[in-house]
């Protein structure tokens, strides 16, 4: 586990070492991400000695967003000026780019009668 | 009675009894939800924090307070989003072999999610920072956070919208795609992935485990391309 841990904070702490070096707008973390990959195609091995630590990390994905969440208490004044708007947006637009990847998806899909697995 | 007071001021001044209320709440949340089959309408992220806001109100804690606590798991979003890394690298061939609606779903999903967003926004007239803290809502928090930073929004607010956007999708994706009687899991699963980030990934893996894979590519290529399209876009949109 704790090797694993370390490796993933490296990668992000490489990751984010370069986004703020260079002055990329892309985040630290997802730098650390392509960064991973990288490693995984150079020592395919290391794959397995990962697994069953991002395994629990991956599961409970769920359990990270719950402080940003409670940070609704924080921004009331803004929300509660304009929750209808942003409630509208949010589900217009979310709705939308839905229907948008779901269609290019199988569209494209449709147009290569591409192989399904 | 003082002892409980000084009890209480103690406790309100540690980080333990914030980060403690968090996992109890996201657990009772999580148990709750898998007890009623997991229903579109039962989200762990959004019962957590309903379950965790009225203590909160109710003991007057303010969110500085709550995420001195909060923080050490919300850190984790950093990490988490490296080890996307592999299921990403697990599912290397089958990416391979359906790179092109891959690609193309992911740019145009991509683009309508925050350029419908910065439209609507102007549209309802809303403050410009507000727009701007809009634009990245549907990819996952801790890109989103510096996407908002980058380009003038304010990231506490993102983080909320972001939230919102995960919840929205992860409740809508099940009913509409059965209305649309599109059974093709990987174009399910990667739709709500581009779409609603972490949240919409946890809620597809429920679902079916191929529409969960496809969901966290989408999720983790949409970082990447976010954190480019948005910028130029709020240029170009504003």
């Amino acid at each position: 586990m704790l090797p694993t841990l370390a490796l993933l904070l490296s990668c992000q702490l490489l990751g984010e070492v370069a986004a703020r070096g260079l002055g990329l707008s892309v985040p630290g973390p997802v730098l650390g991400l392509a960064l991973l990959i990288f490693l995984l195609r150079v020592a395919p091995a290391l794959a397995e000695h990962l697994r069953p630590t991002t395994g629990v990390i991956l599961a409970n994905l769920s359990l990270m967003f719950v402080p940003a969440g409670v940070g609704v208490i924080g921004n009331l004044d803004v929300l509660s000026k304009d929750w209808l708007a942003l409630l509208v947006i949010l589900v217009v637009s979310t709705l939308l780019a839905m229907l948008t990847a779901v269609g290019t998806f199988i569209g494209v899909q449709h147009l290569r009668k591409g192989p399904t697995p | 009675m003082n002892g409980v007071a000084n009890l209480w001021s103690y406790l309100s001044t540690t980080p333990l009894l914030w980060l403690t209320a968090t996992i109890l709440g996201y657990l009772a949340a999580d148990a709750l939800a898998r007890r009623l089959n997991n229903p579109p309408w039962a989200n762990p992220v959004l019962m957590s924090v309903l379950l965790i806001a009225p203590v909160l109100w109710l003991t007057q804690t303010d969110y500085a307070t709550y995420f001195e606590g909060a923080q050490f798991i919300h850190f984790l979003l950093g990490p988490a989003t490296v080890a996307l890394a592999l299921p990403l690298w697990d599912n290397r061939d089958t990416i391979r072999r359906s790179i092109a609606p891959i690609v193309l779903a992911l740019l145009t999903g991509s683009i309508v999610a925050a350029g419908s967003a910065i439209l609507l926004a102007r549209a309802f007239g809303l403050p410009t920072e507000v727009i701007l803290s809009l634009a990245p809502k549907s990819t996952t928090a801790p890109v989103a956070l510096g996407i908002s930073e980058a380009v003038g929004g304010i990231p506490t607010l993102t983080a909320v919208l972001v939230i919102l956007t995960g919840i929205i999708g992860a409740m809508t994706v099940t009913p509409l795609m059965t209305l649309l009687r599109i059974q093709d899991w990987r174009a399910r699963g990667f739709a709500v992935g581009v779409a609603a980030h972490g949240i919409g990934t946890a809620r597809a893996f429920q679902v079916n485990p191929t529409a969960g894979a496809y969901a966290g590519i989408a999720m983790a290529l949409n970082a990447l391309l976010t954190s480019m399209i948005v910028p130029p876009l709020v240029r170009w949109l504003m």
